[in-house]
């Protein structure tokens, strides 16, 4: 078995792979942010409700979850569930506890604005909205970009785990084919995925850090 | 013509008065000077007047509307939307600290507001813009961004950017107290200029050599109420109360 085939074997799964990362990201980034302002809520009760559900995403292994996500439905309600929910299961597991973690994320950028960029949008007569997505947003990402980094850095890794549920990514492919043909090449193309995925994304990172660099706090 | 009119303005934080029956009114193209010790409630004023702050009692009064006022039942009852964004267009507000956007260049710093906000079209806004950067002497400065800047160029564009609002009158709240000694001279000159363009203006101000010699007006504030007020010339060569007379002694020192 060379690299060549074995690489060829995976593709599907890589495919899966990349899916399930853009998508936990497109639709994490945004929930993320809902998800902070609940946390930030001057309603006792939602902001309750939210830093439990944090608390929950965060203190409990991402495999639990995943495996909660995908039996939870039998065990709990007795709806069969079909092979074609795995791949919904894994997103929707990683979505949720992902928003968790950038929602504290946000949380720590938002809360780390100055007082005086509030007030002095509101005397200039932006709404709170105006204010929000003008002022304080562009300012947060870019104090929080390292951090989500290292989160999307996580996620890459993350994704295998779905293999957990029987998610044809990559590397449920890649532990397949090891088992049948005895042969460690699957470990060996997985490993390098994985690295040029990561060294991908820290690139188109850095990229972006670069971006927001075009100012500094005075 | 009165423009502002504050009447036995009350505000306490969790029980401590800082503020206690404060009234003072600013008349078209004049300049008033607040001086006062530390902790005395002048930033508390400005921030009461300017919507930073929600009054505990009395009333603010822009023109014809109120933007707080007292009802029969003794309720602070504030304007509705509608006229406060109509008060808000009325003044502008200059920080001690400058708070300019950082990640806006100068010209979207000033230019922000005007487009958005008062909807003037983009062109306009540059131009006015450009005039008042021109008036700063920052005219080479438009697309800088203010961490390039030195804090006496930054406040001189938070400046441009209240002015570029057009308000009828501007509130500065220690315009100098960050900045350099040596960098004090070029805000004080703005403002000596838009004084002599009759702005009307209400400062803030540690600087009592420049209090008596731009301010037609000078309110010496301590503890929360106001001491003694009167012609600049006045207050400051010939302080009647002994608080004001103390205070005089310890800044000229
Ligand atoms: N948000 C706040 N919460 C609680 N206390 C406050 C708050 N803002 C101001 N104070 C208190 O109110 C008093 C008046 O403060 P203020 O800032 O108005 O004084 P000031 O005259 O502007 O003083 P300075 O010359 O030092 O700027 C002070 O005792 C201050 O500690
Ligand atoms: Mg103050």
């Amino acid at each position: 078995m060379d690299f060549i085939s074995v690489s060829q074997q995976l593709a599907i799964g890589m495919i899966t792979t990349i899916e399930l990362f853009l998508l936990t990201l497109i639709l994490s980034l945004p929930l993320g942010l809902g998800v902070a302002f609940c946390r930030m809520s001057k309603n006792g009760l939602v902001r309750g409700i939210t830093k439990i559900y944090i608390s929950i995403m965060r203190g409990t292994p991402l495999m639990l979850q995943l495996l909660v996500v995908y039996f939870g439905p039998y065990l709990i309600f007795g709806i069969t569930i079909s092979s074609s929910y795995r791949f919904p299961a894994a997103l929707i597991a990683f979505v949720i506890n992902y928003a968790a973690y950038f929602a504290e994320i946000y949380r720590g950028g938002i809360e780390s604005m100055e007082v005086g960029q509030y007030e002095a949008a509101q005397v200039l007569g932006f709404s709170k909205t105006q204010t929000f997505f003008k002022i304080i947003l562009p300012q947060v990402i870019k104090r929080i970009l390292p951090s989500i980094t290292n989160e999307i850095i996580t996620l890459v890794k993350d994704t295998s785990l779905a293999y957990a549920i029987a998610v044809t990514e990559m590397f449920t492919l890649a532990k397949q084919i090891a088992a049948s043909e005895a042969t460690m090449m699957p470990y060996f193309v997985a490993g390098v995925f994985y690295y040029i995925f990561n060294f991908i994304v820290a690139f188109g990172m850095e990229k972006v850090e670069e971006k927001f660099g075009y100012y500094t706090n005075k | 013509m009165k423009l502002l009119e504050i009447n036995n303005l009350r505000k306490d934080f969790d029980g401590l008065e800082v503020i206690k029956d404060i009234s003072i009114s600013v008349e078209e193209g004049q300049v008033v000077a607040i001086i006062g010790p530390s902790g005395s409630g002048k930033s508390t004023l400005l921030r009461c007047a300017t919507m930073l702050e929600i009054a505990d009692g009395g009333e603010i009064k822009y023109m014809d509307d109120y933007l707080v006022k007292t009802d029969e039942n003794g309720k602070e009852v504030y304007a509705d939307r509608e006229t406060a964004k109509r008060i808000r267009s009325n003044f502008g507000l200059v920080f001690q600290n400058f708070n300019l956007f950082p990640h806006f260049s100068v010209i979207r710093n000033i230019t922000e507001a005007p487009i958005y906000i008062a909807k003037q079209n983009k062109s306009d806004a540059k131009k006015t813009a450009f005039d008042l950067l021109k008036k700063m002497g920052l005219e080479d400065k438009a697309d800088a961004y203010p961490c390039q800047l030195s804090g006496g160029q930054q406040q001189r564009v938070s400046i441009a950017r209240a002015l570029a609002l057009n308000p009828k009158i501007l509130f500065f709240d220690e315009p100098t107290s960050a900045l350099d000694p040596e960098l004090t001279g070029d805000i004080l000159k703005v403002i000596r200029d838009l004084a002599k363009e009759k702005m009307t203006m209400v400062i803030v101000t540690h600087e009592m050599n420049f209090a008596k010699e731009v301010a037609d007006y000078i309110v010496f504030m301590d503890d929360g109420v106001i001491v003694e007020q009167g012609k600049a010339q006045d207050v400051i060569n010939n302080p009647q109360s002994e608080r004001l007379q103390n205070f005089l002694s310890r800044v000229s020192n």
